[in-house]
């Protein structure tokens, strides 16, 4: 949906990931971009060179924050550490929302820095659920949750990744960041068919999509945001935008990182969907 | 299987060291088949086997640490070699695994954690120890707090014999047995070369940082590892101006401070003002230290007036 209470009733457009070798670029050029994202870890920081230059694109830009390390999965409660800095970020770069990932990752303490997959259980899923709602109520902005690619399932799951996504939102009342690429690489893995998922998902929670590009091996697919969006990705953000309208779209790209134009253009690709989208309201 | 002890079980195997060909283990930490462990608790699919999809997370951990750890301690790789680091630094990240959300902590055990095993760095223990103390502190600097600065004014009223001064945050103090901190600039400016060089430059350039690191001999330094304008810099003391900022981040009151470090100074007592004015000048000017904290009585008083 365009604007909605997931997204602080925003309307973005195209953004595209805040990344260190851009950062010259931008703030020199001053290139015309709807918004940023940043990975909040980044920043939730004492001081030094990246907070100052964040406070120069907050100057000039829209940035909305995404997290990697929130773990809303992982069984142990929200670390206060993190959450207070997280909140002292949000306090600075006045996001309309934040998103971090439908995973786990850390156990007793125990940091993987990784985005380990979800058993799909009713059990993972109150907990989790519970989860969103206490960083919701501490950091007091809409939160959405992302759906991760990966190369994994467990024997206990209860239900696809669809519907687990589905039940975490609906106890969480969240929203949902819609990473149409990581739907692509599980469904290759994990061999569904990836326009069931899309389909599936409640339209009127969807916050923000992602789009991004990843590396095919031999047995499996690795999501490693180093490419291009391939041509199935936008035919399944094109079903995505159809379902949920024109919503606010970021670009990941964080590995052999290109020119900040190449990346931008990528990103504005997605622009003949959005604009068809648009008509199809208009009409 | 609840979802805590699912996650404890694959937490357990995704942080097991892989093998020398970078491979998941056959054996689990606990003594149990991995292959058991994955097929608990990981479903195969028709190309990979549930062990096979638990190995591409065991490989993307360990990838992920050490080459975020290897970002961070690049002078150390230059004391200790490449494959010894490698080494070393898996030994490290198995006692001393990430405990926090953020990457940017994960050497911050490191220093203690070399001190108790002394064999990585083997005679070049001290040279070893010299390097992570300065590469940790750089991180520290990077991104450290910085406390509004003192200013003259702020020192008006204040009796010397009672002030108390705070160092910033970001601010560290290193006595250091040998010059690490020319080796660590010269091992940044030979990686930033290498970015754009050939193949037989960097040949060149890795035997030159090899003979530059065997040649370094100890030569007592103290040094301050701090930031201005963003940009982190090594600044050198003298042995007294370590003294005194040592002192003053102790908790000394300023007079105790600087008669302390100058006790048993060989400066000449009729220069020793001249040399303390000057230290400070360039300490206030480089914004080292925080802003006095006003004491309830002092704030009584301004209300007062």
């Amino acid at each position: 949906m365009p604007a909605n209470r997931f997204n602080g009733h925003t309307d973005y457009g195209i953004g595209i990931g805040l990344r260190s070798p851009h950062y010259h670029h931008i703030l020199t050029r001053k290139p015309v971009v709807d918004w940023f994202e940043i990975i909040s870890e980044n920043f939730m920081i004492d001081g030094g060179r990246p907070l100052r230059i964040l406070d120069q694109i907050l100057e000039q830009y829209k940035v909305v924050q995404h997290g990697v390390s929130m773990y809303f999965g992982s069984a142990e409660r929200p670390n206060r550490e993190h959450l207070q800095r997280l909140k002292t970020l949000v306090q600075r770069t006045k996001t309309p929302w934040l998103s971090d990932h439908l995973c786990w990752g850390s156990v007793d303490g125990r940091y993987t820095h990784d985005l380990l997959p979800m058993p799909y259980t009713f059990e993972a899923a109150r907990i989790t659920a519970q989860k969103i709602r206490e960083v919701r109520d501490f950091v007091e902005i809409p939160v959405a949750v992302e759906n991760v690619s990966s190369y994994a399932e467990f024997h206990v799951s209860e239900m696809t990744e669809w519907e687990f996504l589905n039940e975490v939102a609906e106890r969480a009342d969240c929203g949902i960041l819609l990473d149409v690429n990581n739907i692509y690489v599980s469904s290759q893995n994990h061999s569904f068919d990836p326009f069931t998922y899309v389909n599936s998902v409640p339209a009127e929670r969807v916050a923000q999509i992602h789009i991004a590009g990843h590396s095919k091996y031999r047995k499996y697919i690795l999501d490693t945001h180093d490419h291009p969006v391939i041509d199935p990705v936008w035919k399944l953000y094109a079903r995505a935008i159809e379902r949920v309208g024109h919503t606010a779209t970021l670009l990941e790209w964080d590995d052999s990182i290109p020119s900040f134009d190449e990346v931008h253009d990528e990103a504005l690709k997605a622009n003949r969907f959005l604009a068809s989208a648009s008509l199809a309201t208009a009409v | 299987m609840k979802l805590l002890s699912l996650q404890r079980h694959m937490a357990r195997a995704v942080m097991t060291p892989l093998t020398r060909a970078e491979r998941m283990r056959a054996v689990a930490p606990d003594g149990r088949s991995m292959r058991a462990v994955a097929n608990q608790i990981i479903k195969p699919n028709d190309r990979l086997t549930s062990f096979e999809r638990l190995e591409i997370y065991n490989r993307q951990y360990w990838f992920r640490v050490l080459s975020a750890f290897a970002e961070d301690f690049p002078g150390l790789r230059a004391v200790l070699g490449g494959r010894r680091f490698d080494s070393m630094a898996k030994a490290y990240l198995i006692d001393c695994p990430s405990q926090s959300f953020t990457l940017r902590n994960l050497g911050s055990r490191l220093v203690n954690w070399l001190q108790k095993h002394p064999a990585w760095a083997g005679e070049r223990q001290h040279l070893a120890l010299d390097m992570a103390r300065l590469e940790w502190a750089d991180i520290e600097a990077f991104d450290g707090l910085r406390e509004p600065s003192l200013k003259p004014e702020d020192l008006a009223s204040v009796n010397p014999a009672k002030l108390r001064l705070r160092l910033q945050p970001y601010v560290s103090l290193l006595a250091l047995r040998y010059p690490v901190d020319e080796l660590l600039l010269q091992v940044r400016k030979d990686s930033d070369d290498l970015d754009v060089a050939s193949n037989t430059f960097n040949e060149r350039h890795k035997r030159k940082r090899v003979s530059a690191v065997a040649k370094l001999k100890p030569s007592p330094i103290f040094l301050t590892v701090h930031r201005l304008d963003e940009d982190v810099y090594f600044r050198r003391l003298d042995r007294e101006e370590f003294a005194i900022l040592s002192a003053l981040h102790a908790g000394k009151s300023l007079n105790a401070a600087i008669e302390s470090a100058l006790r048993r100074s060989p400066i000449a007592v009729a220069d020793r003002a001249a040399h303390v004015e000057k230290w400070f000048h360039t300490w206030s000017a480089l914004g080292w230290f925080c802003r006095l904290e006003k004491s309830p009585k002092i704030e009584k008083a301004a209300a007062r007036k």
